[in-house]
């Protein structure tokens, strides 16, 4: 047994290297496509996250055709192995790799400080570099107008929210959704369940349940499967989405509005500028202006006069003239957070770690 | 007919070399029938994998620093197998180390930062160590089964862990993980990805090679995994060598987790259970317990999950089938072992003889 298996080994390590010297490419060649490197944390058949990332991917894959070659990789683990499948991507020729998922962060600038002539895009953290970005959209501005929804719809007035992780991105959707519940029902709680995880439909499915055994009767979700929504309308309650259309999607007008992602409005831009050679390293925040998040259309059921209300808020969005977190603010504990007439800071949502009133459940 | 399964009397060389080659051939065939599902040419594939898991100097390194825990990991559950003590929490001990080292690296911040290293890795193995002796503890004392205890303790201690890094150690600005180790605190690079890690590992399995082959301890080890009431009636006192393996075991775990974190992640975050631990069990099972084969199936082991980059981004496959082809190589493989230690006998029935 244990000769056999060194035997075997010496056999596999020569025809590797036998293999590795039969095949050099040679990915410079003058017309050949540029590689784009596409690393998703789930697989996009999830309907969800990784989904819609995979529609901006196709977007940019019709809008370039044959001057782009996309490699995809999918469910590839947070850890260390991600380093390794970047740098794999690298090893095939790719120019610039984009990530999808927050804790790719800190493997992805491992790798950008390695390789200086590749352009890294990393998705919804923070960190940079000459050679890496970051990228992100205002969800909660989409948040709270889903909220407003939510809060005309919910009859009990009890309306609960499976959140993946407590990070400021995840709390901060769950404030804005709130106030905009509490803005056409005063007296709206948005109960908060956490998973822990981005992508398990099992327990997503589960803590909606729970919710529902609570009594709300609008179950909203920052998770990455359509299992919270579903649990929802086979209750007969309302759920409101994410990500996707879910409405669409599960093909039940119940599923009231989903805040949608629209990546390829990001990632056209960016490839193009890594052709042209004017690729700069950025932290970008986008909004409504350049469509990179956006409302599903709304149900049916929602009376006409609240989705008027709903667009005239969202116009006055696009127009600057309001925003989610502007004005006076309490947190859940009764505490005076801003003062009425201030504006809260770019740097003080992107570390948000407290809720606002209304809210049941706790950051930490 | 029937089909009997008789224990050998003695391993047959041939056997022993003929069985994992076939299983291999059958390993490789089942694969070929999956990926024909899937349209895709087996050969190429299977080139592919091994090209992804060996085919650069980097993706060599790669494969050596994924082995490095897994070889831990397989020497930890090895020691506990001997014994037959079915240690399957290697896991759970593994990010105990973690949490022991960063834990250290956080708090203990009165050390000079010469010291972070050295007392986190001792943290991080006592920590292991611990967290082995207790199920070890429950089993000498109380005989509680231990497969239970060591597999329950896996779900706590990565339940804790996951505290840890999401609510009570978490690092400002929403970082799933707590703040990075200090640099100079990191385990240096030795060639490329590869760290001194590797020394650590390759050092113990020499050293638990001479350990439980040359020494009364590990002869002592053997003969309660062989024959307890043998070993009992020779004086050797089965609850102290029980405690003090899984010690060791849990001990080494932790070292795995330590050099894990102390070298390539550098701080306790998502995705610190990365299933090492369990496949740490596989190593040992396949090793036949022996440290220096160990080196051998951990290299493989890791090539499997380094090689499977290829799939997706070679051939298109679905990331699935990677982990469909990684099972489908392992089951033959495993089930191979049952015929190198029984013979099977095709037995005619007698029906005149019935009735």
């Amino acid at each position: 047994m244990k000769k056999s298996i060194v035997l075997l080994l010496i056999v596999l390590l020569a025809s590797s290297f036998a293999f590795a010297q039969g095949t050099k490419e040679d990915a410079t060649m003058a017309n050949a496509p540029m590689k784009v490197g596409v690393i998703y944390v789930s697989s996009p058949g999830d309907f969800g996250y990784s989904y819609m990332h995979d529609q901006g991917t196709k977007a940019m894959e019709a809008y370039f055709g044959d001057k782009i070659e996309v490699i995809r990789m999918e469910n590839i683990p947070e850890n260390d192995s991600s380093e390794r499948v970047m740098e794999n991507l690298i090893d095939e020729g790719c120019k610039i790799i984009f990530a999808n998922s927050y804790n790719y962060m800190q493997y992805m600038l491992n790798v950008a400080e390695r390789y200086p002539d590749v352009y890294f895009e990393h998705c919804s953290g923070y960190l940079s570099n000459d050679n890496m970005s970051n990228y992100f959209g205002r969800m909660y501005q989409m948040r709270y107008l889903s909220g407003m929804i939510a809060g005309a719809m919910s009859a009990s007035g009890k309306i609960g929210y499976v959140g993946a992780y407590n990070t400021p991105e995840v709390v901060r959707g769950i404030n804005a959704f709130t106030l905009g519940a509490r803005s056409v029902n005063p007296n709206a709680t948005v109960t908060v369940v956490w998973t822990n995880t981005w992508f398990d439909p099992t327990l997503e499915r589960q803590s909606a349940v729970a919710l529902l055994d609570q009594g709300c009767d609008v179950i909203a979700q920052h998770q990455d499967t359509t299992e919270p929504a579903k649990a929802a309308l086979e209750r007969g309650k309302y759920a409101i989405g994410y990500n996707a259309d879910f409405r669409a999607i599960i093909g039940d007008d119940r599923v009231l509005v989903s805040p949608m992602w629209n990546w390829g409005n990001y990632m056209i831009p960016e490839v193009q500028a890594a052709l042209d050679g004017t690729w700069k390293s950025q932290s970008y925040w986008g909004g409504l202006d350049d469509d990179m998040i956006h409302l599903s259309p709304i149900s049916p059921l929602v009376p006409q006069a609240m989705v008027d209300k709903v667009m005239a808020k969202q116009d006055e969005i696009k127009n600057d003239t309001w925003d989610v977190f502007w004005g006076a603010l309490k947190d859940n504990t009764g505490a005076v957070r801003q003062q009425a007439g201030q504006k809260m800071s770019d740097g003080d949502m992107l570390t948000m770690d407290w809720f606002v009133e209304g809210v049941i459940g706790s950051v930490k | 007919m029937r089909i009997r399964f008789e224990k050998r009397d003695y391993r047959s060389k041939r056997i022993a070399i003929l069985v994992p080659i076939i299983s291999l051939l059958v390993s490789f065939l089942l694969g070929a029938i999956v990926l024909g599902f899937s349209h895709a040419n087996p050969l190429q594939t299977y080139g592919a994998m091994i090209k992804g898991a060996f085919g650069s100097q980097m993706k060599l390194q790669y494969t050596l620093v994924k082995a490095i825990p897994l070889l831990l990991c397989g020497l930890s559950v090895g020691i506990a197998f001997r014994l037959k003590f079915w240690n399957i929490g290697a896991e759970g001990q593994y990010v105990g180390g973690v949490i022991g080292i960063t834990w250290v690296m956080q708090f203990w911040t009165f050390l000079p930062e010469a010291l972070l290293l050295p007392v986190g890795i001792i943290v991080g193995v006592l920590t292991g160590a611990l967290l082995g002796g207790i199920p070890g503890v429950l089993k000498a004392q109380w005989s509680v089964d231990e497969t239970l205890t060591t597999l329950m303790m896996n779900y706590i201690i990565i339940g804790y862990a996951e505290y840890l890094y999401i609510n009570a150690w978490k690092a400002p600005l929403g970082n799933m993980g707590t703040v990075p180790y200090p640099k100079v605190a990191w385990l240096p690079k030795i060639w490329g990805r590869v760290h001194a890690g590797i020394f650590f590992a390759l050092a113990l399995v020499v050293i638990l090679w001479f350990v439980l082959y040359k020494t009364r301890w590990g002869f002592e080890l053997n003969m309660i995994g062989k024959n307890q009431r043998a070993a009992q009636c020779q004086g050797v006192s089965i609850k102290k060598n029980i405690i003090l393996a899984m010690l060791l075991s849990g001990a080494i775990a932790g070292l795995a987790g330590v050099i894990d974190s102390a070298a390539v992640t550098h701080q306790l975050t998502k995705g610190v259970d990365a299933g090492y631990g369990f496949t740490g069990i596989i190593i040992a099972w396949m090793s036949g317990l022996n440290p220096f084969v160990s080196i051998i199936i951990s290299i493989i082991m890791a090539a499997l999950e380094t090689g499977t980059d290829a799939l997706q981004m070679k051939l298109g496959l679905p990331s699935a089938m990677g982990e469909v082809l990684q099972g489908l190589i392992l089951i033959p493989l495993l089930a191979g072992n049952i015929f190198i230690e029984y013979r099977v006998l095709f037995i005619r029935s007698h029906k005149e003889l019935s009735v």
